[in-house]
Parts: C-alpha cells; structure tokens; sequence
C-alpha cells in the first residue's frame, strides 16, 4: 500500500503564483525518497501539503490511502499525529527543556508520564542526546538542536516522517550524521521523505530522488 | 522504531488510544494545565495582582451597590408599626365623636385620639421648648386623630386619606405613604441601578480578561503554532488559555469579596450609631454564603466567557506555517 501518493497535485497561492504543477508521485510503505530541486521549486509546498498546512488547488493527496481533500478540519490533528516533520529551523520551544519538547506530542497524544518518558529516553537515545534532557535548547549546538527536533519528529512513532532542508544550517560532517539518522528510521519500517537542495548528499545517499523544477516533477 | 508493530499510516483516525485511557489522558491534561496556568499566574504575580484587582473592582462596584439597595429594603421593610394617617380638626370638641364614626369603617383598624393638650405635653417634653410654649397665652396645636389603616398598599392608604379628607371638620389629612412611596421608587430605580450596572461591568469583566488573553496567545504564537504542527486538538490548545480565563476570575472574584466586606466593615460602626438614634438595633448584612458563591461562580464564569470569545477570535488565526 502507498503511503503518500499525489494524483495530478496543483497549488496555486492567492497572488497566482504557482508554486506545484500537475505533480503526480507514488512512495510505498517503508520507501525513502529526497526532494531536491533549486529554492522556490515548491519543495515546502509539496510537504506542506501532506501536512495539511496547504490545501491543492487541483488534485487530490492521498496519506495511508485517506484523501486529504476529504478531511475536515477537526480531523486533521489526527493526519498528523500520523506524520512526524523535521524542519531546518527545528522549530523548538525554547522556553522549555529537551525532554518537554520531545514529550510535546506525547503529551498532546494523551500518553502516561511512566510511558512517556519510556519514549523520550527511547528517543533521544536514538539521536544521540542521553544526559541532555534537562537543558534548553539554547543551551545546544545547531546539530543537537536538530536532533532534538528529530527525536521530537518519531517519539509518537509515525509511519512517515517528512524533512524540510533538515541540514541546512550544518556542515557537511554533521549532515552527514543527520541524513544516516534518517536512514535508520527508514530502516526499521518508516517511510521517508526528505526536501534537500544539497544534492552531493543526496547522491551519497543513492536513494530515490524526486527532483522539482518550478512546481513541475522533472524526473522521478 | 522497532517495536512499531501498527501498520503504516492508515489514515486520520487510525490514531487509537481505548475511551478510558483517553478519558484517563483527558483528565490528566486538564489536572496539569489547572496547575501549570496557576504556576505561571503565581510566578508573574505583580501582573497577575492587577489584572484580578482590575477585575475585582469591576464586580465589587455592582456588589456593594447591591448590598447597599438590599439593606435599605430590609430596613423600610420591617419598618415598624406600618403607615399611620394623621387627621387633623380644628375644633377639638368634635373629636371623640369623630373618633368612634370612623372606628366603625372597615378599613381601619385603629383611632387614637390626641387632644391638643395631650400634643402640647409630648412635645413639650421631646422638644425642649418648654418655656417658649409657656409663654404662649394658647395652645397653636390642632387635634389629631391618627388613624391606622388596614391596607398597608399605597393606593388604598390614598383612596382613604381623600376619604377622610371629607369628613366633616377635618382641616387636613397627611400620611407618611408619600414618604414610603418616595423611599420605594428610589430603591427600585436603586435596583435597575445595580442591574444595569452589574450588566455594562460584566460585559467590562469579559473584555479585560478578552484583551489579557489575547495577548497571552499572541505571545504563545510559537507554540501555538508547534502544538497544532505536531497533531494538538483545538481542544487542546485552547484549554490553557480557558484556565487562564478561569483564575483571573476567580481571583478578581476573591478580591471584590474582600473589597466589598472591608467597605462593609468600614462603614458599619457609623451605620450602627445612626440606627441607634432612631432606636433600631439594625445591622447592616453582609454577602452571606450564598451571595459569596455567587460572586465567585460569577467572576469564573466571566472569566471563561472571556476568555473563551478570545480564544475563539485569535486562535483560529494561528495556523503552522
């Protein structure tokens, strides 16, 4: 069974532009895919629409074979507690501590505090920051606060989880540890997509590569 | 990730926790927004402060106003003897013959009859103007009967006074009706006050905590924004700020019932003297139990309302970008 599929996509934004054009892909259960394409290919679109934080204009997105154009709005927290997102400004809140960041969509999931923090350490192991939960996030590099933000992204254990430019701000050493982070979720069953204009890296990788020119799907 | 057993996405409302468990969750949630907003208001407790007095003075205006109509009730309700109707004659010879015809109309009770003399001597001994009386060389002072009447209704204590009026050599006839009446009219207009007040207060209680919200959700803006992101209900985000609404009101309603009971102890010792001059041991009541509830029930419950027409306003407009 597919897992994200789009059936002949469009956005249009209020002021015409067109940001994705006819865009029809397929990514099956447990796949992992990059994104690549120059900044304003409509990369963030694309991910924004799975998430339901954009509507299509035209088409239909379907996730884990629901059509999103079908979902109402109260349905929607739902969608993404299905879907765990990395972005490249992490997104964190600073006023709160590592583990409270990470236990965030466990606490709004409605998990036990004995389970709960059982998924944090379990987390935050996984990306490598055991010892760090009681900092803030101020406190971290830009590679751990990337990190967190990823441990934030799987502790509710998605099925699909979506990057956008996680390694934007990292040096190549470090991007390097983070995209072999994401390879291990995709080992282990989750289905992977990540946006990336850093096409060296993509290329290490020798994964399945969706490349967008002007809201268009160039090759798949 | 290894132990996830469940199959891949399998759409929005495959999300599956069983009914206890999410009740469990759902109380759990609550538990811990009810503290986390109570530390968060204790720990700027200098705004928190103002924000409540603010509130507090807005519900203690209405309160004390309130108290002050009902205690006048109380008092002119158990105002004692009832109306009296005083007739006055000019010969006083006629008076004992008048006294007992009108003891026989059934709409009075009771005559008393006051000679001129009987006037004089009263008055000379409330007065103190005795020696100036003495030099009088006669009584000023008419005849009175004073008649009880057996309705204690405005209109017919009217109806019998004009009655009255015409009985043969009754100069005139005046009753205190006109004075209760008066005392009546101002309490009622006293009660639209207290109403009309207590509405356009309300209504004021309701922006406060409205505006104190909103800008509480304008600076959450950011966490608004994760918490929807990552899968929060609106329930969910909305239930802090509800909180908020909640403790302003409850501590806007504490603070006017201190408010209203120190007023109420303030003025209580003059209060006291002024009904011992008039023989009363009246006593001023206070809130009571019920009017204390009342006022607690009444500012948490302004204090959701208005926080709950922020919530719907602002809320709606933060959305993940």
């Amino acid at each position: 069974m597919s897992t994200v599929r789009f059936d002949q996509v469009s956005k249009r934004y209020a002021e015409g532009r067109e940001a994705l054009s006819r865009v029809s892909f397929e990514m099956q259960q447990g796949e992992m895919a990059f994104l690549t394409g120059h900044s304003g290919a409509g990369k963030s679109t694309l991910l924004k629409l799975i998430m339901l934080m954009e509507k299509p204009s035209q088409g239909q997105v379907l996730v884990g074979g629901v059509n999103l154009n079908r979902l109402g709005r109260r349905q929607i927290p739902g969608l993404r507690r299905e879907v765990g997102v990395v972005f490249q400004n992490h997104q964190l809140l600073f006023d709160r501590t590592v583990y409270d960041n990470v236990a965030l969509p466990l606490v709004i999931a409605g998990y036990g505090p004995r389970e709960m923090a059982r998924r944090v350490r379990a987390a935050l192991d996984k990306v490598g920051l055991v010892g760090k939960e009681k900092q803030y996030p101020i406190a971290l590099s830009g590679g751990e606060q990337q990190r967190v933000g990823i441990a934030r992204a799987v502790v509710n254990r998605p099925p699909l989880l979506l990057a956008d430019e996680p390694t934007g701000n990292l040096d190549p050493e470090l991007s390097a540890e983070i995209m072999d982070l994401f390879q291990q979720f995709n080992q282990v069953g989750v289905t992977v997509l990540i946006a990336t204009h850093d096409i060296s890296l993509v290329e290490a990788m020798g994964q399945r590569r969706l490349i967008l020119h002007q809201g268009q799907l160039e090759q798949d | 990730m290894a132990e996830s057993g469940r199959p891949a996405a399998t759409g929005a409302q495959s999300f599956s926790l069983d009914v206890r468990t999410r009740l469990r969750s759902w109380m759990r949630h609550h538990r811990n927004t009810a503290s986390g907003t109570v530390n968060e208001l204790v720990g700027s407790w200098i705004t928190t402060l103002m924000t409540s007095l603010v509130i507090g003075i807005a519900l203690a205006l209405p309160g004390i106003l309130f108290l002050i109509v009902s205690n006048l009730m109380a008092v002119s309700a158990d105002w004692q003897g009832g109306p009296r109707l005083s007739v006055y004659f000019d010969q006083p010879s006629e008076m004992n013959a008048r006294a007992a015809e009108l003891r026989q109309w059934p709409e009075i009770i009771s005559v008393e009859v006051i000679t001129p003399n009987q006037a004089i001597d009263e008055f000379q001994q409330i007065s103190g103007f005795g020696d100036v009386l003495n030099s009088l060389d006669r009584n000023p002072l008419p005849g009175v009967l004073v008649v009880a009447p057996g309705s204690g209704e405005p209109a017919q204590i009217r109806l019998l006074s004009e009655r009255l009026a015409e009985v043969e050599g009754v100069t005139s006839v005046s009753s205190d009706i006109a004075w209760i009446e008066r005392l009546y009219a101002m309490l009622t207009i006293g009660e639209r006050l207290v109403m009309a007040m207590s509405l356009v207060l309300a209504l004021g209680v309701c922006l406060i905590v409205g505006n104190t919200i909103r800008l509480a959700i304008e600076s959450r803006r950011a966490e608004i924004e994760v918490v929807k992101l990552v899968g929060g209900t609106d329930a969910f985000v909305r239930r802090p700020f509800l909180y908020l609404g909640l403790w302003f009101g409850l501590g806007g309603g504490i603070l006017a019932w201190l408010l209203i009971e120190f007023s109420l102890i303030f003025i209580s010792g003059p209060v006291a003297q002024l009904a011992s001059s008039y023989n009363s041991d009246f006593v001023m009541t206070g809130l009571g139990f019920s009017g204390s509830m009342l006022l607690l029930l009444g500012g948490m419950l302004l204090g959701v309302v208005g926080s709950g027409l922020a919530v719907s306003r602002h809320l709606g407009e933060i959305e993940p970008q």
